[in-house]
């Protein structure tokens, strides 16, 4: 499984990560629509994104949450029923809900963020995620 | 003890054959519909006599009296019923409703079903509120209410199918009574597919609701990690005794696949944005709290020990040494952990417990494996504490077995300790019970006891009559001294007691006997404000509480909400208020009114909620009166609810007695026998319940009778031609 793993130290607030994960997903580059989140403490900044933990999975009354094949953790909007349950229960707040959506979303480890960061605060990272929830 | 959660025996191997059997009495088509902000402003009326089915408007005069649920319920019987009606009759009739926020799949415990009837215990209408998806697919399918009233001929069901828009009833002979098979059956009888298995529910009673008064309803939904058909119980009252009366057999809906948005919310980022605080406030603190998602309501089962309030033998006690065998970490253990319990979809605090892999006993179904949805705290201080009964699997055993026959464990738990009791002190003996030896802690005689409520003999049936007609009955066979028996037969208006000591908060006497359907603790719960932090010291702050609570109690039945997550979980900030606003849980009356508006899109202020609340309570006390059950005289409780009975009672506790005795009396206790100290009591605190009823009733806006004044009526807006009618001869 690979996900997303910033060094915050890094960050200088470009925010080019928020803007091509709502691009990519939603084709709009409002911060609210992305899947990684960029927020200003102080002089520094915070980075939060999904690690692909799995802990969402066993919150989801009917299963709308599952690994695919690569063990990324997946929303599956036709079965989701839009309780937000995973939202309230995801241990590192990553997962998403934007206005007028009724559906919850998340990252997906697709890598954009990653190349378009120009501080090298984010690399692609590959981890086991044998001994996860499934 | 770890069990295979999805292993179970199947029941619905055959459904297609049972199907075939089927013969449809009546087929009616509808156009379906999605809820506007939260109504669908159309009631589904089917008369099983005649097969009349039709839609019925909502009005916009119910919406803004009655608000649904519960209201809508009442409303409806309130029309159909005369004031010489029984419940037997054919024009009682059964009406469930989910209320216009029920349904919501974000706010936790937003997907309670409100059923109302005629009751056979009290002869006054019931409401009772539970989960499972019935009513919220059922309004998603295109209906806020349905109103069932007449009998069929023979076994039948009624199916309402929301994806297609048709209403069947269809006699149905073939498939099972007893609700954890049936509710099965149907539900892979009418799924098109694995995935639409959730898209169905039903509701179904049992053997036991046909031979008893106190017969339950359960809803069921599918759990899709169990794999399996749960069960949640609309218990009080003996709704499935009615239903078992209009020879129901199920209720069937089939609805479209659930999404979050289906109420079709005014403002749904608003409902969504309090829903997640909710999710995240439970994530965080449940574990320090409550621990209700390991646990469910089981977690209270010592604590009520503790602090001496668990029934033990027909609340003579309020704690016993072996309590620790039924306690919340036994349950911890039993319960399947880790996957989601919500009776629906959204509900974070997922109380709903199920003890998988339980070898069933005795009975018909001895040697099948069976998943037991519970025990529930009530099930557990009803059927185990209050009976002696200190052994889990038995637990279960009469849990599985109260549940599948239909049969309500809270009203069953409080009539077995009745009839123990009644063995102990010779009020009852082997002869009487046709050879049962119903001594304290015979688990094997309790389940005897449903088996024949289940078969319709023996004495069993006389147990499922329920206590007040117990009382009667030996009285009138001069079994035993009438004053104890009344005493210790722990029943107002006809319903049972549920699960708490009352004896030492006289607030909670109240708070059980001062209730329009009956004891039950879903209008006030006051006994930890009252005795153990003495927050509500005067009769007046009393009375106070028991204007607030049981109105803030009712607008979750009015709506389609739970009790449990508004105050099972609290804001780790709540005790910045002061202690009696911190009770009410402000933040979480807030949530309410903000889920309120952001459905409906109708302004709600905190006292609003109150005033909508009351419109209704207030017409229920009415309807009392019009049944001939709503006044003083009627909120009475038995002594054994208010203080010691019996010298033994008074002897476990002496100490505490004899210093009230100096305190509140101001008699010293070595001067008086027990027999006179006993008497010493009862007086002082009937009075004191008394003063308390005079404090409650002006509060309520009662006359010195308990009957609401004209003013009151006015003021709730409920002064109907036909309301003041009713009221009107008290009132000269
Ligand atoms: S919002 Fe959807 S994915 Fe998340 S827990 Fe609820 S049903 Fe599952
Ligand atoms: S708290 Fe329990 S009873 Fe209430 S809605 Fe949630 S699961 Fe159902």
């Amino acid at each position: 499984m690979r996900y997303v793993k910033a060094d915050a130290a890094k960050c200088e607030g470009v925010r080019a990560c928020e803007k091509i994960c709502a691009q990519t997903f939603f084709k709009s580059e409002d911060p609210n629509l992305s899947a990684i989140r960029v927020t200003k403490k102080g002089s520094a900044y915070e980075i939060n994104v999904c690690n692909q933990c799995g802990q969402c999975i066993a919150v989801c009354p009917v299963k709308a949450l599952s690994r695919n094949q690569a063990g990324i953790v997946m929303v599956d909007k036709k079965t989701c029923v839009g309780c937000f349950m995973c939202i309230g229960f995801c241990p590192t707040l990553s997962m998403r809900r934007a206005p007028g959506q009724r559906e919850p979303f998340k990252c997906v480890s697709c890598g954009q963020c990653v190349k378009k960061c120009p501080k090298g605060a984010l690399q692609m990272v590959e981890a086991d995620h044998a001994g996860l929830p499934a | 003890m770890s069990h295979d959660y999805t292993k179970r025996t199947a029941y619905h191997e055959k459904v297609a054959e049972l199907r075939k059997a089927h013969k449809v009495l009546k087929e009616w088509s509808f156009t379906p519909s999605l809820p506007e902000r939260g109504y669908t402003n159309r009631t589904l009326f089917v008369n099983l006599t005649t097969l009349e089915i039709k839609e019925k408007p909502v009005t916009e005069q119910m919406k803004d009296l009655f608000v649904g649920g519960r209201g809508f319920g009442l409303w409806y019987l309130w029309q159909a019923i005369k004031p010489t009606t029984k419940w037997n009759d054919p024009e009682n009739e059964i009406i469930i409703s989910p209320g216009p926020l029920g349904g919501n799949t974000q706010y936790p415990g937003s997907g309670k079903s409100l059923v109302v009837s005629l009751s056979p215990t009290t002869g006054i209408p019931i409401d009772s509120n539970v989960g499972g998806y019935f009513g919220p697919l059922m309004k998603f399918s295109g209906f806020d209410a349905l109103e069932i009233t007449g009998k069929a001929r023979n076994d039948v069901i009624i199916v309402i199918d929301g994806q297609i828009g048709k209403v069947y009833i269809e006699e149905a002979p073939q498939e099972d009574v007893n609700s954890h098979a049936a509710a099965e059956q149907f539900t892979h009888m009418y799924a098109k597919d694995h995935d639409d298995l959730r898209n169905v529910s039903v509701v179904a009673s049992g053997r036991g609701a046909e031979h008893a008064l106190i017969g339950c309803l359960n809803f069921s939904w599918f759990d899709v990690r169990r794999q399996a058909t749960r069960l949640k119980q609309a218990g009080r009252g003996g709704i499935g005794t009615v239903f078992r009366d209009k020879k129901l057999k199920a209720l069937v809906v089939h609805a479209p696949p659930v999404k979050g948005d289906m109420n079709r919310p005014a403002d749904f980022d608003k409902v969504a944005k309090v829903g997640i605080k909710m999710h995240k406030e439970l994530a965080d603190f449940d574990l320090k709290q409550c621990n209700m998602r390991r646990q469910g309501t089981a977690h209270l089962v010592e604590i009520m020990d503790n602090y001496d309030l668990l029934p033990v033998h027909n609340f003579q006690y309020g704690n016993h040494p072996d309590t620790k065998k039924i306690a919340s970490w036994i349950w911890d253990k039993r319960f399947t952990q880790g996957i989601p319990d919500g009776c629906w979809y959204g509900c974070s605090m997922q109380c709903s417990k199920g003890a998988d892999g339980h070898v069933v006993k005795t009975g018909p179904y001895k040697g099948h494996i069976v998943t037991v949805d519970g025990p529930e705290y009530e099930t557990a201080a009803g059927c185990a504490a209050n009976c002696g009964i200190f052994d889990p699997d038995w637990l279960l055993e009469a849990n599985f077995y109260c549940d599948t026959y239909g049969i309500d464990t809270i009203s069953f738990g409080t009539a077995c300790a009745f009839v123990m009791e009644c063995y102990q002190r010779g009020i009852l003996n082997k002869e009487r019970t046709g050879g049962l030896e119903l001594t304290w802690g015979n688990a094997e005689a309790q389940l005897e006891l449903l088996h024949q409520m289940a078969r319709g003999e023996g004495f069993g049936v006389i147990v499922g009559q329920g206590v007040a007609r117990m009382k009667q009955i030996f009285i009138e066979k001069k079994y035993g001294d009438p004053q104890l028996i009344k005493d210790i037969g722990m029943e107002v208006k006809g319903l049972e007691y549920s699960q708490y000591q009352s004896k030492e908060s006289l607030a909670q006497q109240g708070g059980y006997a001062l209730t329009n359907k009956g004891p039950q603790h879903d209008e006030a719960w006051l006994i930890f404000m009252d005795m153990v932090n003495n927050q509500i010291p005067s009769f007046e702050d009393k009375a106070e509480a028991l204007y607030y609570f049981p109105l803030f109690r009712t607008w979750f039945g009015l709506n389609g909400f739970c009790k449990l997550p508004w105050n099972d979980i609290e804001p780790p900030d709540n005790h910045k208020y002061p202690p009696l606003e911190a009770a009410k849980v402000p933040e979480h009356v807030q949530n309410y009114c903000d889920v309120f508006t952001g459905i409906t899109g109708r302004p709600l202020t905190k006292e609003g909620l109150i005033a909508m609340s009351e419109t209704v309570y207030q017409f229920q006390r009415v309807f009392n009166i019009r049944m001939g059950k709503g006044r003083r005289e009627h909120d009475l409780p038995p002594y054994r609810s208010v203080g010691p009975v019996t010298r033994e009672e008074y002897e476990s506790r002496q100490e505490r007695y004899d210093k009230q005795l100096k305190e509140w009396m101001g008699i010293d206790p070595a001067t008086k026998t027990i027999d006179e100290k006993i008497a010493l009591h009862r007086k002082y605190r009937e009075d004191r319940y008394q003063k308390l009823m005079d404090a409650v009733y002006k509060r309520r806006g009662w006359t010195a009778d308990g009957v609401p004044t004209l003013e009151t009526l006015k003021r709730c807006r409920i002064d109907l031609p036909e309301v003041v009618e009713v009221v009107k001869p008290y009132l000269k």
